[in-house]
């Protein structure tokens, strides 16, 4: 069982988080623009890098979405962000 | 064997009865069953998995691969108990597991004559050749040990602890008490935790004082000061497994018949003092009954007061055969050496020992003690990531490496000499180890079976077999022979089979390398990782405000969707006919509450729901609603519902029941990805608003006895539009939108008030002939209509498009979730699954939801589609269906095969809508 540390709620368990994606996988806009070839990566492709990985992940309870850097072999947690940007 | 008096920590005014194989025996308070029985002098503990050898145990505690019971006391029965880690309770009765009648005189012994017939990989090459049918009932019968009930026990639960520490020590021996000692005088917070009921772990066995002091009186100074110092220790507890984050996994042990407790403790620092074990020696006939460990023996004498033999010869390759002779003799028994390096050797007798022989020399004894050389428990390590290194030697691998706030200390790194292990674990200069082993490897050339692995009858001709095969690998081997694959998993057998291995290629044996640690570390019940996770614990269901007065209905509540719902209301199914009728005729009032009330506020609500929806939710005009498809961004329907706009800044979504966590999770992943979520807010009101609908040709009438404060003519408050009334002075939200085809009403108002609309509903709907109905009846309704269920009608590959929406697929422009894969190669096949009707014919009952439709080609059948939903229809008189076939919408009026189970019938294809296709009853 791992511990995240949630930039808003501090160190939790992680059966309360869900993995949501891998960071910076943009959606492609307009889509209808886009080759198939293109949204077949959009959709289906990751890096899945063996090492530090930038992911985005959910902590279920606040529901707020973060980025976290972990490295995929040792688990260890690198670090973690806010995704939200700040608006005035 | 025999009781030697003035040994151990049992506790002779305390003597205990019990019963193995039927017969009765008496031992005391602190004894194992092991140990029990052998006082007893019962040797024969049970039977091996596959060739049903006699064995006796091997080991003193979970070193011990043979002897394991069926045990019952008090009524609780419970499998696989290791007799050497089982303490022993009044009134036990134990079996031996794998042994028929019993462990003395197995009818299933004679499979040992044909070994020859059953070597490594037997089982898979039944799979290749000839069949494994042949061979299936006798395997099957041959599989398994205890025997396991199919009643769930009451009361059976393990309660799970959760708890952090500064640092954790794994194992109460020497090294374990002295750094927990020293650590919790230090101010940190510990935790001190050993699998026996007496700390003390090796001590006891090796004899002599420990810094001045008897092992016990040592023992008991050193709790002391761990406790003084604010440390708790755990007796009877067993780490079973480190996980990611320094979390570890404890189980304690309680009476028997008691569910053992799971401890998850969060450690800052973990010590792992987990001790060695001895590594047995390769030679012939190595599993007879009386051949045991060396620290075992030792362990049954300085524990119990056992000694296991008379006229005992010790098999070892180290130093610490000398002085387990001296304390042996000092017991009482005849001792003679033997050097296990100097090779080949072979047991003789059977049930029991009469001699060992090396070349022509024959020395009769009742008892071998072997080991070959300590194996530190390393288990904990691997679980963790951390790596091992091969020490020459001690010929044992080591903890190296490690992971982040783990540390090995004592015999589990290699230090077997008390003084070395008690200096390391203060942090000390270490003083020179005395410790020595001259290595040894399996004789190949040497006559007669050499067993590796105890539990599971893997010999050495087995890994000869193996390695023939090519099957070289380590993690190769353990499959192919189950080497390591029984209850101990391999803590025994594991350094016996690589040094096998290695001699087998020329190799050494780091660089043959090991198998994979895995948890448990011992074997646990179920129970352990279940606890109180069970029923609805483990997934509670919602439930309804209005469950007490629908049940004063009759109603006859089940799971639907997470949800507890009423089926139906009165005494059986048929009443599920009845309430379709009446929601023809009259009306039927339901408890809709499960429907999603989603708020999604702010100035980008329009805009966002636009992005979420397949349909354009942007043009709504406030008091409007309208019918929509979520889609997956590969373009496949998620979830259909109904969005109401509220205002210029505020919608409701109503999802399906079952998908309101999942519509609200979704939500707020594209609020927060690509929107900007100060300008949209997603807020789930759904337990806020409890629902009753009303729906049928009397709907209106009975709305209008509930003085809603609507004008509610057909041109006033028409289909998929909404209303804001009041009910006895509270909010009350009515929309006119239908699941069923006929005019109905949605009218959702604050808990508070939920109970008074359902009585005034059900009130002014008895004299019109209208009254409850449940969610059966409702299917059915939905189904004569055409709506569909997503999940049920759909699957994981339905597009909106194949259920005939394709509008917005054609002409919406603004993006929208999913929007690029509806135009994929895939998504434009022609022979893409649709959605249709199917009608059987005239006088057949109805189609088995989930029968194929199949179309025959040169004899072959393939499925075109699969029935969906199906029903009998009570308002047509006929079987209706719903089905997904490939291009469906193209087939209208074809005739198709169904297939089910084996049997054929026929059906056609029809529009999926069977009841009002012109809408009037609707729009009514």
């Amino acid at each position: 069982m791992q511990r995240f540390p949630c930039p808003f709620c501090g160190p939790r368990d992680e059966r309360e988080f869900h993995f949501a994606g891998e960071a910076g996988k943009i959606r492609p806009t307009p889509s209808a623009a886009q080759s198939d070839t293109d949204w077949a990566t959009y959709l289906y492709e990751a890096q899945n890098p063996r090492g530090p990985s930038r992911e985005i992940w959910v902590h279920t309870p606040c529901q707020e979405y973060f980025i976290m850097t972990r490295d995929t072999v040792s688990m260890e947690v690198l670090g973690t962000e806010q995704l939200r940007k700040e608006t005035l | 064997m025999k009781r030697v008096e003035g040994l151990g920590l049992i506790d002779r005014r305390t003597p205990l009865n019990f019963s193995f194989d039927g017969k009765p025996y008496q031992g005391f308070a602190g004894d194992t069953l092991a140990s029990a029985l052998l006082a007893n002098g019962q040797r024969i503990m049970g039977r091996s998995f596959k060739y049903h050898r006699p064995r006796s145990v091997w080991g003193a505690w979970f070193d011990d691969p043979n002897a394991i019971f069926d045990i019952e006391l008090n009524g609780f029965h419970e499998p696989n108990c290791p007799a050497a880690t089982t303490y022993l309770e009044e009134g036990m009765q134990a079996r031996a597991v794998n042994a028929t009648p019993n462990a003395h005189s197995d009818i299933k012994g004679l499979l040992d004559k044909f070994n020859r017939f059953m070597p490594a990989g037997f089982y898979y090459k039944t799979f290749m050749w000839p069949n494994w049918h042949l061979f299936e009932g006798f395997i099957r019968n041959m599989a398994g040990l205890g025997r396991v009930e199919n009643v769930a026990k009451s009361g059976y639960i393990s309660e799970q602890h959760h708890a952090t520490c500064d640092v954790l020590v794994i194992g109460g021996g020497a090294a374990g008490l002295a750094a927990a000692r020293v650590a919790a005088e230090s101010g940190r917070s510990v935790i001190l935790a050993d699998d026996h009921r007496e700390f003390g772990g090796g001590l006891f066995r090796q004899g002599g004082l420990v810094e001045g002091q008897t092992p016990v009186d040592w023992v008991t100074e050193q709790l002391s000061a761990v406790t003084a110092a604010g440390g708790l220790v755990m007796p009877l507890t067993t780490a079973i497994g480190v996980y990611d984050h320094n979390l570890v996994g404890l189980v304690e042990a309680h009476a028997f018949g008691q569910a053992p407790s799971l401890h998850r403790i969060r450690a800052e620092q973990i010590i792992m003092a987990t001790g060695a074990i001895d590594r047995p020696v390769t030679f012939a006939n190595n599993d007879r009954p009386g051949i045991i460990a060396v620290d075992g023996a030792l362990e049954f004498l300085a524990r119990y007061g056992v000694l296991v033999g008379k006229n005992i010869a010790i098999l070892s390759n180290n130093s610490l055969a000398t002085p387990a002779a001296e304390i042996l003799r000092t017991a009482g028994a005849k001792v003679r050496l033997l050097d296990a390096s100097t090779g080949p050797f072979t047991a003789h007798g059977g049930k029991s020992l009469n001699a060992i022989s090396q070349g022509t020399e024959r020395i009769p004894c009742d008892t071998i003690l072997a080991s070959g050389g300590l194996v530190p428990l390393v288990h904990l390590w691997r679980h963790a990531g951390g790596k091992l290194s091969w020490r020459a030697d001690i010929a044992a691998f080591v903890p190296a490496k490690g992971p982040v706030g783990m540390q090995a200390i004592g015999a589990a790194n290699g230090t077997f000499d008390l003084d070395v292990s008690l200096s390391e674990a203060r942090g000390e200069n270490l003083p020179k180890s005395t410790y020595t082993l001259r290595p040894i490897q399996p004789d190949l050339t040497a006559k007669g079976r050499q067993w590796i692995d105890f539990q599971h009858d893997v010999t050495l001709k087995d890994i000869e077999l193996a390695a023939r095969e090519n099957y070289t690998s380590v993690e190769h081997l353990k499959r192919y022979t189950t080497l390591g694959m029984a209850s101990d998993q391999g803590k025994t057998s594991n350094m016996a089979g690589l040094a096998a291995m290695a001699t087998l290629q020329g190799k050494s044996i780091p660089e043959t390398g090991t198998t994979t640690f895995r948890p448990p570390f011992v074997p646990v019940p179920f129970e352990v990782y279940r606890g109180a996770r069970r029923g609805q614990y483990f997934n509670p269901l919602k439930r309804l405000v209005l469950e007490p007065e629908l049940r004063a209905a009759g109603a006859a509540m089940a799971e639907y969707g997470g949800s507890l719902r009423p089926a139906w209301f009165g005494s059986g199914p048929h009443e599920i006919t009845r309430e379709a009728i009446m929601a023809r005729r009259a009306a039927a009032i339901f408890d809709a509450s499960t429907l999603g009330k989603i708020e999604v506020i702010g100035p980008d609500a329009a805009a966002f729901l636009n992005f979420i929806y397949y349909n354009t939710m942007a043009t709504l005009k406030p008091g409007f609603i309208r019918y929509g498809f979520m889609l997956t961004e590969r373009g496949a329907v998620y979830d259909d519902g109904v969005v109401a706009r509220m205002g210029e800044n505020r919608f409701i979504i109503s999802c399906s029941s079952s998908h309101v966590d999942g519509v609200v999770a979704r939500l707020e992943a594209w609020r927060q990805d690509g929107n900007n979520p100060d300008r949209v807010f997603i807020h789930d009101t759904t337990p806020n608003w409890p629902t009753v609908t009303v729906t049928g040709p009397k709907a209106r009438e009975i709305l209008e006895s509930l003085d809603l404060q609507i004008d509610l003519a057909p041109e006033a408050f028409k289909h998929m539009t909404w209303r804001e009334g009041r009910f006895e002075g509270a909010v009350a939200r009515v929309s006119r939108v239908s699941f069923s085809g006929d005019t109905s009403f949605e009218i959702s108002v604050p808990v508070a008030t939920a109970t008074a609309l359902w009585q005034a509903a059900l009130a002014a709907g008895k004299p019109l002939g209208a009254g409850p109905a449940g969610v059966e009846a409702l299917s059915i309704l939905r189904a004569e209509k055409g709506y569909l269920i997503i999940g049920k009608d759909t699957d994981g590959d339905t597009m909106p498009h194949d259920l005939g929406f394709s509008i917005p697929r054609q002409k919406k422009t603004a993006d929208f979730v999913g929007d690029r894969s509806l135009h994929t190669e895939n998504a434009n096949r022609a022979d893409r699954k649709q959605l249709v009707g199917l009608m059987a014919p005239p006088g057949a009952a109805a189609l088995p939801t989930g029968a194929h439709l199949v179309e025959v080609t040169l004899g072959k059948r393939r499925s075109i589609g699969y029935v969906t939903s199906s029903y009998h229809s009570p308002t047509l008189g006929h079987p209706i269906a719903l089905a997904l076939i490939e291009g469906g919408a193209a087939r209208m009026g074809e005739d198709l095969t169904v297939w089910h189970m084996g049997k054929q019938s026929a059906a056609q294809v029809t529009s999926p809508c069977f009841y009002d296709p012109e809408g009037a009853a609707l729009h009514a």
